[in-house]
């Protein structure tokens, strides 16, 4: 791996995570609760796109399934506290 | 390789992207403008991480390596799901606490006949 490589993965990460820090600046500040879903559905998807930069600093393609699994847990947790905040029960 | 080059640079401008919406997402002052700037990390910045994954593993395994793909179509299709279902919430949740002023009547009412109990035909 070259050295260009390994920076921008470090500089893209060091980015990931200071984005992660804000969406949770406003996930703990967030005046409604619609707020926070948003916040923690941006974290979520953060989190998947840190799995696929690591997946490619260690070229392993175990990531990937990570990485879908996170993509789905995310979405499920996000429309089902929508639909919570919305209808008051979650399976009607 | 030459082709971390161009991997290299769709990875620094996925984090930017990544950055930029978090950064929108604090500072903007509604919560529907705040459902905007997400949206430049559910597309671009995830769009610019498959796209270099593809490269980079093609590039690594000398074959076209596409599974990464999956991710990017998995989200086209459930962000919109999510979007949609918080500004509903939004708006729903505006007019029942007594905002009823900033949220437009028709909109309010047009999600409300949808997701109302009451709201549907007697069958």
């Amino acid at each position: 791996m070259s050295p260009l490589l390994f920076g921008a993965i470090v500089f893209t990460l060091a980015c990931y995570v200071l984005a992660m820090a804000l969406a949770l600046l406003r996930m703990v500040r967030g005046p409604s609760a619609q707020d926070r879903v948003l916040a923690m559905d941006l974290i979520y998807t953060i989190g998947m796109l840190v799995l696929l930069v690591l997946a490619i600093r260690y070229r392993s393609e175990m990531y990937f399934g990570a990485a879908l699994l996170i993509a789905l847990f995310g979405f499920v947790s996000s429309a089902s506290m929508a639909k919570f905040l919305l209808r008051g029960e979650v399976i009607e | 390789m030459w082709i971390e080059v161009p991997v290299a640079a769709l990875l620094a401008v996925s984090g930017l992207f990544a950055l930029a919406s978090a950064i929108g997402l604090v500072r903007f002052k509604t919560f529907l403008q705040r459902l905007h700037p997400p949206a430049l990390a559910f597309t671009c910045a995830a769009w610019c991480v498959t796209l270099a994954s593809v490269l980079y593993f093609s590039a690594l395994g000398h074959k076209l390596a596409l599974h990464a793909w999956l991710i990017v179509i998995f989200m086209f299709m459930t962000v919109p799901v999510t979007a949609t279902l918080l500004a509903r919430t939004e708006l729903f949740r505006k007019r029942t606490g007594g905002h009823g002023a900033d949220v437009p009547l028709a909109l309010s009412l047009a999600s409300e006949a949808e997701f109302t109990s009451d709201a549907r035909p007697a069958s």
